[in-house]
Parts: C-alpha cells; sequence; structure tokens
C-alpha cells in the first residue's frame, strides 16, 4: 500500500506541473482528463469492486452539476455549492442504493441506467428552479483572467482526482475493500459468512457517487452552462466503464490508466471522425471486450517489474 | 366515457409493446444476454418500411415480410461471428459488448437518416372506426392485429416446432439440453436471430403510427425493459402481459400525471414490482 501510494502521488506531483507548458490547450486536455479519472475511479467502487454493473454515474454527475448551479443560483459560493454537490450525491446513492441493490445483474444495470432519464425529466420540467430545457447560466467566478481561471480549475479537478484516488486506495486495503472482493466473488457466501453485504453494497455505492456528485458541479462552474441533455448524457456512465475496463476492473490503478490512455484516444482518433464519433467510441468499446476483457494492466502482469502492482 | 377511450388506447399501445418486447425477451431469458441492439432493430425496421414505401409503394404491412429473414439473418450472423464468444463472460462484458454495437448501430443511423423525425403517411389513409363511444384509426387497429398476431406466431413456435422445444430446453438448462443432443451455440444463434426479426418486424407497424428517428431507439429498449420485468422474463405470455400493462399505465398515466412524466411513471412501476414481485405478474418460471 505504501509502494502504491508512493508511486500515486509522484504520478500527481508529475501531473500538477502540468500548468508550467503555459499552454491552455494542455491545461484543458489535463482539466478533463482528471475529471474522466474521477468518474472511473468512482465507478471501480460498485462496478470494480463490488462487481456491480452500475450505468448511474451519468445520474450522480447530472446531479451534482444541478444541485452546485442552482446553489449558486441562489446566492451560495462557489466551494459551498461543490461540497453541497457532493452530500447531494452521497445521500441520493444511500437512498438509491437500498433501493436498487437488492437487484443483481441485469436487473441492476439496467435500472441504474434509467435513474438519469428519469433525473433529467425532473429537471426539464422543473423549469422555475433549473431553467428546464434552457440550460442553466452559472456566475463566472471573479479571477484576474481566463487563464487564471483554467490553472483554478486544473487544480480543482487534480485535488478532487487526488481525493478520489486515496479513497479507493484506502478502502482497497480495509476491511470494507476486502468485504467489497468477497461479494464480488460469491454474495451469498459471503453473507453467510457475516460480511453485512446491504451495508457493504450501500457504502461502496455512495463511494461511487460522492466524488461523481462534485466532478458535475466543478464541471458546471468549470464551463458556466449546463443543460440536461449535456450532463445528464448517458456516455458518462459507458465511458466511465469504457476506462475502467480499458485500464483493469478493480486494480486501483487501472481505472486511472485506463482515462489516461482513453483521453489520448479521444484525441487522437476522434477529432478527425466528428461525425462517427460514437460509431467509433462503439468499435473500440467492441474490440476492448473481446480481445481485452481484463484491461491493459493485465498485460503488464507479465512483466517482472510490475508483477506486483495492484 | 373518456376512461373507455383511454382504455382502448391503452390496449391497442400493449399490443404493439407486446410485439416489441417478446423478442428482447426470448434472448434475455434464454441467452441470459440483455440486447441493447433491440431498440435500434426496430427502428432500422421501421426505415426500412419508411423507404420501401416511399421509394416503392409498398405497404409497411407487405415490408413486414421482407423485414423478418433479413433480420433474422443479420441477428444469427451477429450472434455466430461475436456474442456467443463471450456468452460465458460476466454481465458486464456482454452488456458493454452490445452496448458498443448499438453505439455503431445508432451512429451509422444517425449519419444516414438524419435525426430528423419521420413519418411514414399512406395514401389513401385508411380512416376511423367507431364502436359506440369509442373511436380508433385503422391502421392502428390493424397494426396491433398483427402486432399480437406476430406474437403469437412466436408462441406457437416456441411451444411446437422442433427448434422452439430446443430453444425452451436450453432457457430450462442448458447443460441438461447439451447432454441431450442440443446444439447450444446454434440454438443461441437462432434465438438471438428470432429476438433480432421481432424487433425488424415491429419496426413497419410502429412507423405506421409514430414518427422515426434514430433517437427513439433507447425509447423502445427502455419500453422493452419494464415490459420484462412486468411480465416476468423470457416467456410469451409474460411479454404479452407486460406489454398490455404498460400500454394501460402509461395511457391513464398521461390522463392523471400528464405525458411528460412517463418515464418517471414508468421506472416508479418498474421498482415497485422489482422490489414486490421480482418474478413478474405471471409469478411462476413460464416457458415458451
Amino acid at each position: 500500500m505504501k509502494r502504491d501510494a508512493l508511486i500515486a502521488v509522484a504520478v500527481f506531483a508529475l501531473v500538477a506541473l502540468a500548468p508550467l507548458t503555459g499552454e491552455s490547450y494542455w491545461l484543458r486536455l489535463g482539466t478533463t482528463m482528471l475529471m474522466y479519472g474521477v468518474l472511473a475511479m468512482s465507478w471501480n467502487f460498485i462496478g470494480g469492486m463490488a462487481g456491480y454493473p452500475s450505468f448511474a454515474v451519468a445520474a450522480f454527475f447530472g446531479l451534482g452539476a444541478y444541485t452546485g448551479a442552482v446553489a449558486q443560483k441562489l446566492g451560495v459560493a462557489m466551494g459551498s455549492a461543490w461540497s453541497l454537490s457532493g452530500l447531494a450525491a452521497l445521500a441520493f446513492a444511500a437512498l438509491l442504493g437500498v433501493a436498487l441493490l437488492r437487484l443483481r445483474g441485469h436487473y441492476f444495470a439496467i435500472a441504474s441506467l434509467v435513474v438519469a432519464e428519469v433525473l433529467r425529466e425532473t429537471v426539464n420540467s422543473a423549469t422555475d428552479l433549473t431553467g428546464g430545457g434552457m440550460g442553466l447560466n452559472l456566475p463566472i467566478p471573479a479571477m484576474r483572467s481566463v487563464e487564471a481561471q483554467a490553472v483554478f480549475f486544473f487544480y480543482a479537478m487534480l485535488g478532487l482526482a487526488a481525493l478520489t484516488f486515496a479513497a479507493s486506495l484506502l478502502t482497497r486495503y480495509s476491511k470494507l475493500g476486502f468485504g467489497l472482493r468477497c461479494i464480488q466473488q460469491n454474495e451469498s457466501a459471503a453473507d453467510m459468512l457475516g460480511v453485512n453485504t446491504t451495508l457493504y453494497k450501500v457504502a461502496a455505492f455512495m463511494l461511487s457517487g460522492v466524488f461523481v456528485g462534485i466532478a458535475g458541479a466543478v464541471y458546471a462552474s468549470w464551463v458556466h452552462y449546463i443543460e440536461p441533455p449535456d450532463v445528464f448524457d448517458v456516455l458518462y456512465s459507458v465511458k466511465a466503464i469504457v476506462m475502467a475496463l480499458l485500464g483493469g476492473v478493480g486494480s486501483v490503478f487501472g481505472p486511472l490508466l485506463g482515462a489516461v490512455v482513453f483521453l489520448g484516444l479521444e484525441e487522437l482518433v476522434w477529432r478527425k471522425f466528428l461525425e462517427v464519433h460514437t460509431g467509433v467510441l462503439g468499435l473500440l468499446i467492441v474490440l476492448l471486450v473481446m480481445f481485452l476483457p481484463k484491461g491493459l494492466l493485465s498485460l503488464s502482469r507479465r512483466l517482472p517489474w510490475a508483477r506486483r502492482l495492484p | 366515457m373518456l376512461w373507455l377511450q383511454i382504455l382502448a388506447n391503452g390496449l391497442v399501445l400493449g399490443g404493439l409493446y407486446a410485439c416489441i418486447a417478446a423478442g428482447f425477451s426470448l434472448v434475455w431469458g434464454v441467452l441470459n444476454v440483455i440486447n441493447i441492439l433491440h431498440g435500434s432493430f426496430i427502428v432500422l425496421g421501421g426505415y426500412l418500411a419508411f423507404y420501401l414505401h416511399m421509394h416503392f409503394g409498398v405497404h409497411p404491412f407487405v415490408s413486414i415480410l421482407l423485414a423478418a429473414p433479413l433480420f433474422f439473418a443479420l441477428g444469427y450472423a451477429l450472434q455466430r461471428s461475436m456474442i456467443n464468444r463471450m456468452i460465458a463472460a460476466p454481465v458486464l462484458l456482454t452488456l458493454t459488448l452490445t452496448f458498443g454495437l448499438d453505439l455503431m448501430l445508432s451512429n451509422a443511423m444517425l449519419t444516414a437518416f438524419t435525426a430528423d423525425f419521420r413519418k411514414l403517411i399512406l395514401d389513401p389513409p385508411l380512416g376511423i372506426v367507431s364502436l359506440g363511444p369509442v373511436v380508433l384509426p385503422v391502421d392502428r387497429l390493424l397494426a396491433m392485429v398483427l402486432a399480437l398476431a406476430l406474437t403469437g406466431l412466436l408462441y406457437l413456435l416456441l411451444s411446437r416446432s422442433r427448434i422452439g422445444r430446443a430453444i425452451v430446453a436450453v432457457r430450462m438448462d442448458r447443460e441438461a439440453a447439451s447432454l441431450m443432443g442440443v446444439d447450444v451455440k446454434g440454438v443461441y444463434a437462432i434465438t438471438f436471430g428470432l429476438g433480432a426479426l421481432m424487433a425488424g418486424a415491429s419496426g413497419p407497424l410502429l412507423a405506421m403510427i409514430f414518427p422515426i428517428s434514430p433517437l427513439t431507439g433507447p425509447v423502445y429498449l427502455g419500453k422493452a425493459f419494464v415490459i420484462c420485468v412486468l411480465g416476468g422474463l423470457g416467456s410469451v405470455p409474460g411479454a404479452m402481459i407486460g406489454g398490455l400493462a404498460l400500454g394501460l399505465v402509461e395511457s391513464f398515466g398521461a390522463l392523471w400525471f400528464g405525458s411528460e412524466h412517463a418515464t418517471t411513471l414508468s421506472f416508479v412501476l418498474l421498482i415497485v414490482v422489482l422490489l414486490v414481485r421480482p418474478e413478474g405478474l405471471l409469478g411462476r418460471k413460464g416457458y415458451a
């Protein structure tokens, strides 16, 4: 665990130097990458460790974005609005988890998929509070320049990503992480042996919600304008899963690695195919599932120096 | 008398829903695969009917005859080449695989047909028929009858034919079926083909009634899922009951709560049924 933490600190410190390049392109890319990392690592709590195929990332993301935006519209300061989003996602995940986590397999997957749709419909029809389909403008933070803002949001995302990573590392080596892996392997057996499966699953679901909620709020402040189809986009859920799969499901570094590689692909390949953007994503998913279902880290297991990477 | 009309609308809608869900339910029940492509297959079938009608004046009812073998072949090939290889993988992987395939198909449709909503308009229109206080458009009524007939045919195929019994046998116990000499992978491919066929054949029926667009695929997929949960998984009568139930709930829900809350309503229904009666309304493990 100590070794993983050291590696992570080195990586995050290296990433923290990115603003020194002074290029706003790299800064924007870095912020997006860190956000993707948060989504993938968060999904990993419930999808990777506990083995529950959740599609709820988009729901948490949109909920966080709208909580943050509405709070700021009502006059709450940005930082407090972000925390509020985290709390909202945490509470929502707890309630939802109690209801949905009794379901297994496909039932859970689809039920969690529909949650984002339901929230979108609700936000769409609550026009006085959320602006409905017109979307919502956010106050632009009072800062010297556009560049200063970009740097600020980069570090905000970096801090959130580091927090998420720390949480997943701690979880992985705690009793909770052990219990979750038991649930993933055989839930009935885990239950019988005294693992409080309901509690553990709900805890994992809450962990998978809170950071995504904050990420949604940071994203909303970052882009200044949100609308329901944008922040409740099911592709957020899908991308989180794909990134985790790409890196290696269930591991600590896998989702982060997946986020980096995924964004690299997105930048290198998809910029050239705007028309068939989702189609190429689909192709990537198919190839990934068919030929590399255990992720990139499973390849590295063959290298002697990386054998002990979790 | 308003509620009689709404009852009739709900039943007509429900008949169509049964047809949408039957193939989806079959694939889910037998293969334990959620076919995310199902919604896009329906839309593709709708486009087939739309273009055949526009360019060649083919009646949508006739284009079903063309759609059925085409979609069966498509589904069969897809299962043989890809999904069969992943069939033993965890739920997450098969789900993600069909999701990826669906992204490709819906993107292709978006590029080919654009996102515009199109409507297949029959010329001359079939008119309406009044039964006492209830008024129904004839095309809707015919579409419902055909949808129920298709679903009935599937039921007959599963309960009477040799291949149908093989499918049911695989659904009941895969190992035992394979010990009895059933070619399980072949049965899987045929089952997936049948699921695609039902989707592709219900497309033309829906195209006569609702506007079609690549964006409507997920809507149909969601309905198919809710119906399966409502009626019970993997049985044709289950899909029938679930479809009628959803049709009625949507019609009366639109009256009481407003149609903008349709998704929320069916979601709440879904959760309640899953928590209270996870085996579905039919309540027993029905095969065939």
